[in-house]
């Protein structure tokens, strides 16, 4: 867990089991993983499947009946639980903000804890808010009853990731804000763990959740079984088994296109024009793009409404009353599944591609998404027809083994 | 003697005897919500011994006043002592029952994210749960304080200090001239400490009570 840079940690789960007294069947039986440094792995399941149980033994907020926990190579098993938990994250459900405390006192806690200095705090907190998307100037005093339910849960991500801890362990944290909200977050963290490459372990019951964030699923089933542990096109195109699928649900094909994100795929540039620009040349620019129409930016460059030919005629050369508002845009972190919305709401069928501060990069159409999608669920086909391939290979090598008497104590 | 001219006369006496009054009452809150808020820390978390310790506080409770000092004096003797030991035992259940019942309220969540984000046993208490609980063990800490003014009249009785001295003078000399505004006095007297200790207690929560638990 000594890693310098700060990047994630590898975590295995050796055998791990929970055992509550009094009950015939363990709540956790026998679970073994292994997670890559900086990957992010997801446990789904329905409710009552034990993956919170198996989460919360990562920190020891349960302790393990049976079986070994090791961190970074490092054996957490019997270490202290509280300095354990100094250097894993826990974000929850509904945040856990302490409401007594303000925004800036929530996440600089576990830095405290550790014995940090003030000015490292204080820049701590500012850096954090900031990554997390709120104003430190707005936010730093404000108490968690003055925040949303979305802002609430950005702080407490900030508060799980103050002491930069390598590994972070999320237990539904998105299961109580709105579905926009939910979307948001979600699309966030993604952007954070482009930035963080922490080891980030997620629960959820929501699958379509578990495809957009993970790199890799575990599907659990009761007694926290992993029924499939792949990455999310391979859980979608290939399930192991029954369970999988139900779980998986119908629309395979659409929710594929939630692994894919925009910036995948092809970006085609767009004529444009800026507010800012004369009037003659926009006319210009209309007569010699060769579309029927133009994007017009906003003077930060952020899309703002499509001008059409001889709108700006019936405007009478009013660019604030020409042209149709831009009601949607998506960012190149967004998935196909949202460019596709976009594309089908706008009647024109494509959708401006925008950057981090919301300016113009360029726009999708449905040509390229269709294509794109073509292309992705022929790919997947070919990966699932050699994974099924290897798997009769490995089973006809054990039926095989089996037969010769030897493979008794070689399980696969 | 009109009452007026009764307090204009004996004005330094009850000024005096208010003020150990005050005193008294002040000196046994501070040890009673100590022990109350120690005693409530120690059983919540157990289901039975948290019951177990509102139960006994409520059982001093209702042991007549006047009995438990007069039962007192032979041990502890006369004055001071046994005025001090019952008014703290008295004081002792309101705050042992909010102090329970308010550690018991904090959101479990809260507990368990402050466990998760690597807090001690300790800190937890003292950063978390007990600011939290922090509002009810003040109301507990108000009725005590209410109750104990009146019960520490009956502390004359045992010659304790206070403006019982002044009540029991007046109802030992009823008939006389100045009984009735005796007893007028110190009745009243008690009744000016009560609503001052209160308004008091209204401002100490203005400024102990955490900001983000006032604000809705």
């Amino acid at each position: 867990m000594s890693d310098s840079d700060n990047h994630g940690a590898s975590i295995e789960l050796e055998n791990l089991t929970k055992r509550y007294p009094g009950s015939a069947q363990p709540a956790v039986d026998n679970v073994n993983m292994e997670i890559k440094a900086g990957e992010v792995v997801i446990f789904v399941g329905p409710s009552g499947c034990g993956k919170s149980t198996t989460l919360k033994m990562i920190n020891r907020l349960i302790e393990p009946t049976g079986g070994r926990i090791r961190i970074g190579g490092e054996d957490v098993t019997d270490i202290d639980p509280v300095k354990l938990r100094r250097k894993v994250g826990y974000a929850i459900q509904s945040a856990g903000l302490f409401p007594h405390m303000t925004v800036a006192q929530n996440i600089a806690l576990v830095p405290k804890m550790i014995g940090w200095s003030k000015e490292r705090i204080r820049d701590r907190v500012e850096e954090l808010l900031d990554l997390v998307g709120l104003d430190p100037g707005e936010f730093h005093g404000r108490y968690p009853r003055q925040l949303s339910g979305g802002q609430q849960q950005r702080v407490g991500v900030a508060r799980a990731l103050a002491a930069d801890p390598p590994v972070l362990l999320m237990d539904e944290p998105f299961g109580a804000v709105d579905p926009i909200t939910r979307d948001h977050l979600q699309d966030e963290l993604i952007r954070l763990q482009h930035e963080l490459h922490k080891t980030i372990v997620f629960v959820t019951h929501d699958f379509d959740e578990a495809i957009k964030l993970g790199d890799r699923i575990a599907v659990l089933r009761e007694r926290s079984h992993i029924a499939q542990f792949d990455t999310p096109e391979a859980i979608l195109t290939n399930p192991a088994d029954d369970f999988v699928s139900g779980f998986v649900g119908a629309g395979a094909a659409l929710k594929r296109l939630n692994l894919t994100r925009v910036r995948d795929v092809e970006i085609t540039d767009y004529p444009t024009v800026t507010v800012d620009d004369p009037l003659q040349e926009i006319f210009n620019r209309l007569r010699s793009s060769g579309t029927n129409e133009i994007l017009l930016l906003d003077k930060r460059r952020r899309p703002y409404k499509w001008l059409r030919r001889g709108d700006l005629m019936r405007a009478r050369g009013s660019l604030a009353r020409a042209g149709t508002l831009v009601h949607d845009t998506v960012t190149r972190d967004a998935t196909l599944r949202d460019a596709l919305e976009a594309v089908l709401i706008d009647n024109a069928g494509r959708v401006a591609v925008t950057g981090r501060r919301g300016e113009y990069t360029g726009v999708v159409d449905m040509e390229t998404l269709m294509n794109s999608v073509h292309e992705l669920l022929e790919a997947d086909r070919l990966e699932a027809l050699e994974a099924q391939h290897d798997l009769e290979e490995t089973r006809a090598d054990l039926t095989h083994a089996e037969q010769e008497g030897d493979g008794g104590e070689r399980k696969a | 003697m009109s009452f007026w001219e009764y307090l204009g006369n004996r004005h330094q006496q009850l000024l005096a005897d208010a003020w150990q009054h005050a005193s008294a009452v002040f000196q046994c809150m501070v040890v009673a919500t100590l022990l109350g808020v120690l005693i409530g820390v120690v059983t919540y978390r157990s289901e039975w011994a948290g019951n177990f310790a509102t139960l006994s506080t409520s059982g001093i409770l209702t042991i007549p006043s006047l009995a438990m000092i007069g039962l007192l004096i032979p041990i502890v003797g006369l004055g001071v002592p046994p005025t001090v030991i019952t008014l703290t035992l008295y004081g002792l259940l309101p705050i042992v029952r909010n102090s329970i019942v308010g550690l018991r309220g904090v959101d479990p969540t809260l507990v368990d994210a402050a466990r998760g984000i690597g807090m001690s046993r300790l800190a937890r208490l003292l950063r978390v749960e007990l600011p939290l609980a922090w509002p009810p063990i003040l109301t507990g800490i108000r009725v005590s304080t209410q109750m104990l003014m009146g019960i520490a009249a009956i502390a004359a009785y045992a010659s304790g200090p206070g403006l019982g001295n002044v009540i029991f003078r007046g109802l030992a000399s009823l008939g006389s001239a100045n009984a009735l505004n005796q007893v007028l006095a110190g009745t009243v007297g008690i009744i000016i400490l009560a609503l001052l200790f209160d308004a008091a207690y209204v401002l100490v929560g203005r400024l102990t009570i955490p900001r983000g638990i006032r604000v809705r």
